[in-house]
């Protein structure tokens, strides 16, 4: 039962998505209570599965019951739990504040769109195979091109071309990454993989590297990383508020790929030596230096955010880069606050954005808005989580990430400084948008066009607000469950034993089954090594 | 054999890496065919080429005389499928832009104008 408890992440949203296009298609009401259920119900699996990750050793589903490196199989670890329970929480909150604002009324389909972006993002969180997590990443993708354009308008088709060429090309690079790992290994299952990889020689290993740089490229470009940040400011930008907020957790995909494969497939100090730290860690300090710079240059409160997330990928892959389990631990801490933080301050964003009338987001000086004083303490707090300033989680999150970095001393100027840059940047505009507007003359501006229930908007921007809290007041159990989590990363036996459980001994007794079946004799069954051809 | 599938795979990679970096949607989009072709003959040809093989064992079992490898081709059935796909989408999208906007150029015509 609880096997198939874990493929439902993927199939409940792969059949309400089309149910919501073809059956409720002109009644926005049922959309919404189905949609809201959807989430709702994804929400309660993840915190189960999670509950089932968090006692139980990696599972392992297999689709069709294929054996392991032929088949296809979906594993559920403790970072697979968490990633689907981040998902699930940031979806619920999103379609939430959609409703609320009245963003799903603005543009067909958004619900359903929403639905397989939840499907490609469970599905890439969950799966064991690396080709397959190419198919998922091509399903999350092609949700976001139609969620990334609802609404339409001119900037937002623009934004929307780059930001698909752009993953196409991302694509495109995956494929031949995946092609060369084929070639080199004969295998595309990652836990298949992490065993042929370590078998290899140490010193005849230029396909494969080739491969490893490829595949960290592709996860780049996800994660936005310099040098392949460019797609994102303007793609976060000219996004819809809610989407920008779910795109939140797009960039985690990356990250996540990044962590699952240079974690298990090329460990460091094993055939591929170190490469991948030797690629990360330059990328993640300029990554950090360019997103906090942006936000103190930004002249739009929107690319104020986005640069920010920059910012917090590149602090966090700082952590990941280090391949120690103290370093991952504390960068998987920051990664879920400052996905949630990232989030809370794109949907605070587009609450201001939709009250500030002609104003927009330019970080200047404009009349006071309604609900000004709840707009101000909303986006101050975000702010303060984002920066990482105490009491919140980004503080907390920082301190982890320089403590696991003790003795890397240029590492921790660097973050300390970008945090004052970031906290200046934030400062002036958030001083400059919500405080100027008391000396500023003007009639206030319209409130928001068409919002069903603004209440809902507030409180979906707040409740991501309180998970924050609440992941500063239980940091404790957080950072243990974080820390198991990070060992159970750095010791992949578990995880790779459970998917390929006994494949070789029964592959060689079927083998062995078959000679016999045939009639060949024992003189023939020692000629068994697969053709020249094939590998 | 070999030179001419590496070849045609490094022209069309060539080609298409020159067109997507134009300025106007039309060549990007052939540029991304172009890429995606490129990338389908690449993972044919990852199973190692064989003429005239099938992509089975026959009746002798493991003594088959040789097969050719299988699973790139389901591999490439795969991504064939989802580059048409998103060729597709990325031909409405454009179209979309173009129609709004009156001009494909691919870029953003300002960078960052204050207030949008």
């Amino acid at each position: 039962m609880m096997s198939h408890l874990m493929i439902a992440p993927v199939v409940i949203p792969a059949f309400l998505a089309p149910l919501i296009v073809l059956w409720m298609r002109f009644d926005l009401r049922t959309q919404r209570v189905f949609s809201v259920a959807g989430m709702v119900v994804l929400v309660g699996l993840a915190l189960a599965l999670a509950s089932s990750a968090s006692v139980n050793p990696p599972e392992v589903y297999k689709l069709g019951n294929w054996e392991a490196p032929f088949g296809i199989v979906l594993v559920l670890d403790r970072l697979s739990a968490l990633m689907l329970v981040l998902t699930a929480v940031l979806g619920l909150v999103v379609v939430l504040y959609a409703i609320g604002s009245g963003w799903d009324k603005r543009g067909w389909h958004f619900h359903s769109l929403m639905q397989f972006q939840m499907m490609g993002l469970n599905g890439a969180f969950l799966t064991g195979d690396a080709f397959n997590l190419f198919v998922f990443f091509e399903v999350l993708l092609i949700a976001s091109y139609g969620l990334m354009i609802h609404s339409g308008g001119q900037k937002r088709l623009k934004a929307g071309v780059q930001y698909v060429v752009y993953n196409l090309a991302g694509s495109t690079l995956f494929l031949f990454a995946l092609g060369t790992i084929y070639s080199v290994t004969g295998t595309v299952s990652m836990a298949d993989l992490a065993q042929k990889v370590a078998m290899m020689p140490a010193d005849d290993t230029a396909l494969l590297r080739v491969a490893a740089v490829l595949l960290m490229l592709v996860f780049a470009v996800k994660a936005a990383l310099v040098p392949f940040q460019f797609w994102l400011p303007a793609t976060y930008t000219n996004a819809p508020g809610p989407v920008a907020a779910l795109f939140a957790i797009m960039t985690k995909v990356g990250v996540y790929a990044i962590i699952r494969i240079y974690t298990m497939v090329f460990p460091i100090g094993g055939t591929t030596g170190t490469l991948a730290q030797d690629v990360l860690m330059p990328a993640a300090l300029v990554s950090l230096v360019i997103g906090m710079v942006g936000v103190l240059g930004a002249r739009d409160l929107g690319r104020t955010v986005a640069y920010a997330v920059i910012g917090s990928v590149g602090t966090m892959m700082l952590a990941f880069s280090q391949f120690t389990q103290a370093a991952t631990g504390a960068g998987l801490y920051y990664m879920v606050h400052s996905t949630l933080a990232a989030a809370a301050l794109f949907l605070i964003v587009d609450l201001v954005k939709e009250r500030r009338g002609a104003a927009g987001l330019a970080i200047t000086p404009a009349p006071k808005t309604l609900t000004h004083g709840l707009l101000a303490a909303l986006f101050f707090v975000g702010a303060i989580a984002m920066a990482g300033m105490p009491p919140l989680s980004g503080f907390l999150g920082k301190l982890m990430i320089l403590d696991a970095l003790r003795g890397e001393w240029t590492i921790w100027a660097v973050i300390l400084v970008t945090s004052l840059i970031a906290i200046v940047g934030f400062g002036r505009a958030g001083s400059t948008v919500f405080w100027k507007a008391y000396a500023t003359e003007g009639d206030p501006p319209e409130g928001p066009r068409d919002a069903s229930a603004p209440g809902l908007a507030f409180v979906a921007a707040g409740a991501l607000i309180a998970g924050l809290v609440a992941l500063t007041v239980f940091a404790g159990p957080a950072t243990g469950w974080l820390r198991v989590t990070a060992d159970q990363l750095h010791h992949p036996q578990a995880y790779i034993g459970a998917v390929m459980d006994g494949a070789y001994e029964r592959a060689a007794e079927a083998q062995a089954e078959g000679a016999a079946l045939m009639g060949h004799g024992e003189t023939e069954a020692t000629g068994h090594e697969a053709p020249a051809a094939a590998h | 054999m070999e030179a001419l599938v590496a070849s045609a795979v490094g022209v069309m990679t060539a080609a298409g890496i020159y067109l997507i970096l134009r300025l106007r949607t039309f060549p990007v989009v052939l540029g991304m065919s172009m890429l995606s072709y490129a990338v389908n003959i690449f993972l044919f040809a990852t199973g190692r080429l064989a003429v005239n093989l099938p992509p089975i064992l026959d009746h002798a079992g493991a003594a088959t005389a040789g097969y050719t490898d299988p699973i790139p081709q389901a591999l490439v059935l795969t991504a064939i499928v989802i580059s048409f796909g998103m060729t597709a989408v990325v031909v409405m999208l454009a179209l979309g832009a173009f129609i709004e906007a009156g001009d494909d150029l691919i870029d953003l015509d300002e960078t960052e104008e204050a207030g949008q």
